[in-house]
């Protein structure tokens, strides 16, 4: 089970900049379509730009709970606030 | 020997302090309740509110619109629980959720009496959207400090059933929104309603923060803070020990990836997106989805406690956990079976009871509309209406503007009972994964930093990965739409909900202990 956590470690990371990476694509396209169409670019440009820089920070937190998991800190979760 | 019946009851300073424990309870659930109300009828009303305040034909205004509505909802909820629960650890619970309330109270009061866009121009969307920050600010400063408060004076063992009694505040909240908007509207009939009695829901919540302000001012601090704050142990900078400390950083991420994350989307699910969803994607009748929401709401919400008093028994993890994995093999059936109540291709016509009619309307610029209504009567007892109106202009050389087509489905008896029970399953599992997340939280962090620690996971799990449920899928639904498949897939936009939530489940079960720290007095 210790193994599987640690590893699984490197899946959050992956998973984190998979996200952020794939919102930048999805902002870029979507926004170039809008422009290409004439339509709609402010809604378009509006929602991306409120949404990369809400998930981007929460992003790198899950690569950094990855992080955390792989260097084996949640192996033992504190079960008293004086382990905290 | 005793006799059996006095064994049944509690000691008499143990039915004093649960008296005294139940009134702490009320005190806070109904001022949280009443931020939630507050939170929920601009969001219940946004379409009323867009046209008084935000004129589409306004670049500007739409602006400030989608940043009203984005903003409040998912940014400023999170910096709202940094602020107050920095407050909240530093000068005391009580306080912090007074001023709060406040708050919260004051700038719904204050949206209800704000002149329109036509009266006062660009004004009236910015004070609205200000109003709406303010709004988001003190949801975000609220939660946590209920849920700490009560939780802090909880006996160990029973903290989960007793902090349950907040987490039905939430889902009370938006209840309590619709069953006021519903009977504002049937009051004064629709018209009126859409002209300024919309109003009115705003302008009561200023009596409803008074009463509860009178309630939370005889409120006592709570005891475990008063007792730190006694010994001067009161963290001097309780951001950075709960961000910037490894220890409880990690905790925090925990607490956001394992458990809150995935409660945030099945709660938005099972209760907002469900609401979009029959309303827009199955178009069925704006009042008979405010019934079938109040009765699922009230029907599930005991479970709260249900599932709060469980998990003091077998522990959160398990309860939390088997909430998110129901919603997440279960959603897909449950909407297909929503959906079927409105696919026409489903659904046999009674083409006596069918018809059709149109009209023509002319205005002073020579603009000619054609409206046609079809109304076509089914089998099962339902009934659609479509309205299509198209605009021919005056000026030929003009383009004309795209035809708009509105759809309005009356379920019929069994497909309206039909549709409130699948809603209701997916209430339940919103208790299961909210009922016991309050004690969840509090048991995770100590007390010199509760407040704040517990309050920055909670507001982004709830408010933004919860709270953007119903827009991205909605929005994915739109993007499913091609030319070969115009009515796009219905379904598609729950892969949102279950890829955040599986994510979610799959960290919970590794990472998370089925017990925390009971001991909360630290």
């Amino acid at each position: 089970m210790e193994i599987i956590k640690r590893l699984s470690g490197f899946l959050w990371i992956a998973l984190g900049v998979a996200a952020i990476y794939m919102m930048l694509q999805q902002m870029n396209t979507e926004v170039n379509a809008a422009i290409a169409a004439n339509k709609a670019v402010l809604d378009t440009q509006m929602f991306w730009y409120i949404i990369i820089p809400i998930f981007t920070p929460i992003m790198i937190g899950l690569c950094l709970f990855g992080w955390y998991a792989w260097k084996g800190e949640y192996g033992e979760i504190p079960r008293d606030s004086a382990h905290l | 020997m005793a006799h059996p019946s006095t064994l049944a009851q509690p000691a008499p300073q143990e039915a004093t302090e649960q008296k005294g424990l139940m009134k702490v309870i009320m005190a806070s659930s109904v001022g949280t309740l009443i931020e939630w109300y507050d939170f929920y009828i601009y969001g219940a009303m946004a379409v009323i509110i867009a046209k008084q305040f935000f004129p589409q034909d306004n670049p500007t205004a739409a602006f400030l619109a989608a940043l009203a509505t984005f903003a409040a909802g998912f940014v400023v909820r999170p910096f709202g629980a940094l602020v107050f629960g920095r407050i909240g650890d530093l000068i005391g619970r009580k306080y912090t959720f007074l001023l709060t309330l406040l708050l919260m109270g004051g700038s719904t009061f204050a949206i209800g009496l704000v002149p329109g866009y036509a009266k006062i121009g660009i004004w009236a969307p910015i004070i609205i959207l200000l109003l709406r920050f303010v709004q988001g600010l003190a949801l975000g400063g609220e939660y946590g400090g209920a849920a700490t408060y009560v939780a802090e004076h909880s006996p160990q063992g029973r903290r989960g059933y007793f902090t349950a009694y907040i987490q039905t505040t939430a889902t009370l909240g938006f209840f309590l929104s619709l069953g006021v908007i519903l009977t504002v509207r049937q009051t004064l009939g629709v018209e009126s309603f859409n002209e300024w009695g919309w109003r009115i829901p705003f302008i009561v919540s200023i009596f409803l923060i008074a009463i509860s302000v009178y309630i939370r001012l005889k409120m006592a601090e709570s005891p475990l803070f008063a007792k730190i704050k006694k010994e001067g142990k009161v963290s001097s900078n309780p951001l950075k020990e709960s961000f910037a400390n490894k220890r409880n950083l990690k905790m925090v991420l925990l607490a956001l990836f394992a458990a809150v994350m995935g409660q945030g989307v099945v709660w938005y699910t099972g209760q907002f997106y469900a609401q979009t969803f029959i309303e827009r994607t199955m178009s069925v009748e704006f009042e008979q989805v405010r019934y079938i929401l109040c009765i699922s709401i009230l029907l599930a919400t005991p479970f709260f406690l249900v599932f709060g008093a469980w998990s003091d028994k077998i522990g959160r993890k398990s309860i939390m956990l088997g909430g998110m994995l129901l919603a997440i093999l279960t959603y897909r059936p449950i909407y297909k079976a929503m959906y079927s109540y409105s696919d026409p291709g489903l659904k046999t016509e009674i083409a006596e009871k069918s018809s059709t009619g149109t009209a023509v309307s002319v205005n002073a610029a020579g603009d000619s509309t054609l409206t046609t209504t079809t109304v076509k009567a089914y089998t099962d007892g339902s009934t659609l209406k479509t309205v299509k109106k198209e605009v021919k202009l005056a000026n030929a050389s003009q383009p004309a503007p795209k035809a708009e087509t509105t759809k309005t489905l009356w379920l019929s008896s069994g497909g309206f009972w039909m549709i409130m029970f699948l809603i209701f399953i997916q209430i339940v599992y919103v208790t299961m994964v909210y009922g016991p997340i309050a004690a969840f939280l509090v048991e995770l962090f100590p007390t010199r930093i509760r407040y704040t620690s517990m309050s920055l996971p909670y507001h982004i799990g709830n408010g933004i990965f919860g709270g953007l449920t119903p827009f991205i899928a909605t929005r994915l639904f739109d993007a499913s739409k091609t030319a070969e498949n115009p009515s796009g897939d219905p379904y598609v936009g729950l892969w949102y909900p279950i890829l955040i939530a599986g994510v979610c489940f799959i960290i919970g079960l590794l990472y998370l202990p089925n017990k925390n720290d009971e001991n909360v007095m630290d």
